[in-house]
């Protein structure tokens, strides 16, 4: 039995919803039980957006993550704010072109993605969240990165199908990321 | 086997809505239920529904009551301050003897309060809320396939016993997504001699009132009324048991506050405490013999509530204060963590006799 | 031997409650003769105000419902919408329209909603017992109102039709009244064309009555009615404000 409590966290407009249906899709896709619950504000733009998912092997108990197991921050106010809540042994991606601050913390692994730097060179710009996702599929192997495009399959609608191509050059960039 | 899709809550009532046969909507804006209206604006028109955005929560409730007395499978849905604009038309539905199909996605209060989850109007989902004498099947999922199961019961029983059944849910269960399977939704269907067709010149008018000026009218009508109340009463009750075998402490717990209840008990099973968990599915009627039963057995309850404590003091009723009942919550759109709820637990433990 | 006169079909036996004098019954029975006269008895669905003609439904013969006080228009619209093929009207007072009712009013005008309105304008409150309505005339006195009136402290009137005229929405709004027999007959003319053209699916129709309350404005009947034609006529002139077919049809030439 195995339970993964994610937290993505970052600004609104980043992405990140998009990001956690990602995971929470991918999950589904691998037949794992899943939960994903945003964060809901008045605001429709800029602000703090954060997201829990959750994937295990059993039904989700609370879908309200308090400490996560992985940890995707995406501003630096999320990262100071959820740093300490993580699980001793959990891992912490830093978007590292948005973020200089190191993690102190030496009881996690801590991975920094030049995110949004690496998604502009891709020619995304708007892409930095999936390229993030990139890089966690890669340190998850319960989240193969087999099936990927499935997944993104089912969170474009079919009128903008051209997005699939884009968000797949975005994951690989993510997890071709030394 | 039916495909998992993902959904949000409010999706899937809206889906499972309109596999209950529901083909009317009347609805206003309001956080944190609009996907609601979101999903029926699109799919009404294209399956030959309607959905009409009120004036207001006050002119959709009516709506509703017209198309329900038109005979015909329809509902609402709004959050704490809607509702209560809507309790009015709630009442006239109630003194009618209508069926209704009304949803509640609640957030914090009183006033314009918050928009984060809450548990706060529980007390006017189970107490009546409207003014007089009625009760409303109260409903409380604890998960996006229950928002959907749910659905469709609620449209069954509202038909069966013509009156408004009720989801309560909260922010997060109708924001959140996980996967639901849609399986063959058994839709029960009723005569509805009573409704506005039109005489067709072929029997007597029909009428829907609520409007009895001779007082032992009134009171025949109420006592009627209830009546049919005590029969959902006896037939009607949901709950779920959770390691309650040899529990020494029930938490009692619905919706959102049962799922953080559940991670707690399992916590505090894993430490060697004899913990359980009864959750009622429906809030009204209220699952009293059980926990009568339950009373029996352990020392303490606790109940994790999102509000000031409101079910708290039905517990208290339907033990009849045999037992300890000590209450565990937050309140404002914050939700009790799994620790403060084993905090609680281990408290309970320690207390009772 | 022929009968030359008659109670309209669409009338039940039931005996009216209305005060005597009351002009209700002049109305209720123009609504139930255009009933007659179009055949819809059978198809017909009327929702009965909170007010004076809250018992509207024991008087018609078709299908009733009872709304909340204001909100006719918003239940009509919940039955026309599941009962496109049925003929849905509303039945209310001036307090119930304009005052506590008027944004259900104003939003079925506006939607053009496909029903017919009848509106009694005798600009008081009288099932409570005469106290000021929005209708009621600068000066007025009425129970809540013993002073009169005083638009500086309460507002002035509401003219409904004319209001309502400004809006896209609607297809026909009226005023007509029923204080002699000339005006009686041009208001079941327009009462008529009302649900006429909810059978031609043309839209929202709302005709307002003018009409009295000898009860509540402590006059004799007839007295009221010559109140009707030299008070009430001249702040609430009698015409069509709005008919959007025949503004169409000019339109064309």
């Amino acid at each position: 039995m195995k339970t993964t409590q994610i937290l993505i966290a970052g600004f609104g407009g980043q992405g990140i919803l998009f990001a956690g249906k990602f995971l929470a899709y991918k999950g589904l896709l691998e037949d794992l039980q899943v939960s994903w619950l945003p964060s809901y504000g008045p605001e429709m733009r800029g602000g703090t957006a954060n997201c829990n998912v959750i994937l295990s092997d059993d039904p989700v108990g609370s879908p309200i993550i308090t400490d996560p197991d992985v940890l995707i921050v995406m501003n630096l106010p999320s990262l100071q704010k959820y740093v300490d809540s993580v699980v001793p042994g959990g891992q912490i991606y830093v978007d590292s072109t948005l973020i200089s601050e190191k993690v102190a913390r030496t009881d996690v692994e801590v991975y920094y993605i030049p995110a949004t730097q690496m998604a502009n060179d891709a020619g995304v710009p708007t892409l930095a969240n999936m390229v993030m996702m990139g890089h966690v599929l890669k340190n998850n192997p319960e989240l193969t990165f087999d099936g990927t495009e499935a997944t993104v399959a089912k969170l474009v609608p079919p009128s903008k199908a051209q997005l699939v191509e884009l968000n797949m050059k975005a994951l690989q960039a993510g997890r071709d990321y030394q | 086997m039916a495909e998992r899709v993902l959904m949000k809550g409010n999706e899937a009532i809206a889906e499972a809505a309109i596999r209950a046969g529901c083909r009317h909507y009347f609805g206003y804006p309001i956080t944190p239920q609009t996907e609601i209206a979101a999903y029926m604006a699109k799919k009404m028109p294209k399956i030959g529904g309607v959905f009409l955005q009120a004036e207001s929560e006050i002119a959709s409730i009516n709506m509703v009551y017209g198309a329900a007395a038109a005979g015909m499978r329809v509902m609402t849905s709004s959050s704490s301050p809607g509702i209560s604009l809507k309790s009015e038309g709630l009442s006239y539905i109630a003194g009618s003897d209508v069926p209704a199909f009304v949803v509640n996605v609640q957030r914090g209060g009183p006033g314009l309060g918050g928009i984060q989850p809450s548990q706060s109007d529980y007390f006017q989902a189970t107490k009546g809320g409207g003014h007089g004498d009625y009760r409303m099947i109260v409903l409380a999922p604890a998960s996006v396939q229950e928002m959907a199961s749910l659905t469709v019961k609620g449209f069954n029983l509202a038909d069966k016993y013509l009156m408004t059944a009720m989801i309560l849910a909260d922010g997060t269960i109708g924001q959140m997504m996980e996967p639901i399977t849609f399986e063959d939704v058994e839709v029960e269907s009723y005569d509805k001699p009573w409704a506005l067709t039109g005489t067709k010149l072929r029997r007597k008018h029909n009428i829907v009132n609520s409007l009895y000026l001779k007082p032992d009218e009134l009171e025949r009508k109420n006592f009627e009324r209830y009546e049919r109340y005590r029969t959902v009463e006896e037939n009607e009750v949901m709950y779920e048991e959770y390691m309650m075998e040899d529990a020494e402490v029930c938490v009692v717990a619905f919706g959102i506050a049962s799922r953080v209840a559940k991670n707690a008990v399992a916590q505090a099973r894993s430490e060697g405490v004899r913990v359980g968990l009864i959750r009622p599915i429906t809030l009204w009627p209220f699952p009293s013999k059980v926990l009568r039963q339950a009373a029996e057995k352990v020392k303490s309850f606790v109940c994790v509530e999102l509000n000031m404590g409101q079910m708290i003091e039905d517990v208290r009723l339907a033990i009849e204060c045999t037992r300890p009942v000590s209450l565990c919550n937050r309140t404002g759109g914050m939700i009790p963590s799994p620790d403060q709820v084993l905090a609680s637990i281990r408290e309970a433990q320690k207390g009772g006799n | 031997m022929a009968i030359v006169f008659q109670k309209p079909k669409s009338l039940s036996d039931a005996v009216l409650h209305y005060c005597p004098g009351c002009p209700h019954g002049i109305i209720h029975r123009l609504v139930a003769e255009a009933i007659d006269n179009l055949g819809i008895e059978g198809e017909a669905i009327g929702v009965a105000p909170v007010g004076c003609a809250v018992m509207a439904y024991d008087y018609f013969n078709c299908d009733m419902i009872e709304a909340a006080h204001g909100r006719a228009p918003a239940t009509a619209t919940g039955i026309k919408r599941c009962r496109p093929d049925n003929i849905v009207f509303t039945y209310q007072g001036d307090g119930d329209l304009a005052s506590i009712g008027m944004a259900e009013t104003v939003h079925a005008a506006a939607r053009n909603e496909n029903i017919t309105v009848i509106f009694v304008n005798n600009a008081i409150y009288g099932m409570t017992g005469g106290q000021m309505a929005p209708t009621s005339l600068p000066g007025q006195v009425t129970q809540t109102s013993p002073y009169g009136r005083d638009v500086n402290h309460c507002g002035w009137p509401i003219k409904v039709c004319e209001m309502l005229a400004t809006l896209e929405g609607p297809e026909y709004v009226a005023r007509v009244a029923v204080n002699n027999v000339k005006n009686v007959k041009a208001a079941g003319k327009a009462i008529r064309k009302a649900f006429q053209n909810q059978i031609d699916r043309k839209g929202f129709s709302l005709i307002e009555v003018v009409s009295a309350c000898p009860t509540n404005w402590g006059m004799t009947p007839q007295k009221a009615l010559e109140w009707v034609e030299s008070d009430m006529l001249p702040y609430y002139p009698l015409g069509v404000y709005k008919d959007r077919s025949a503004e169409k049809e000019a339109d064309a030439k």
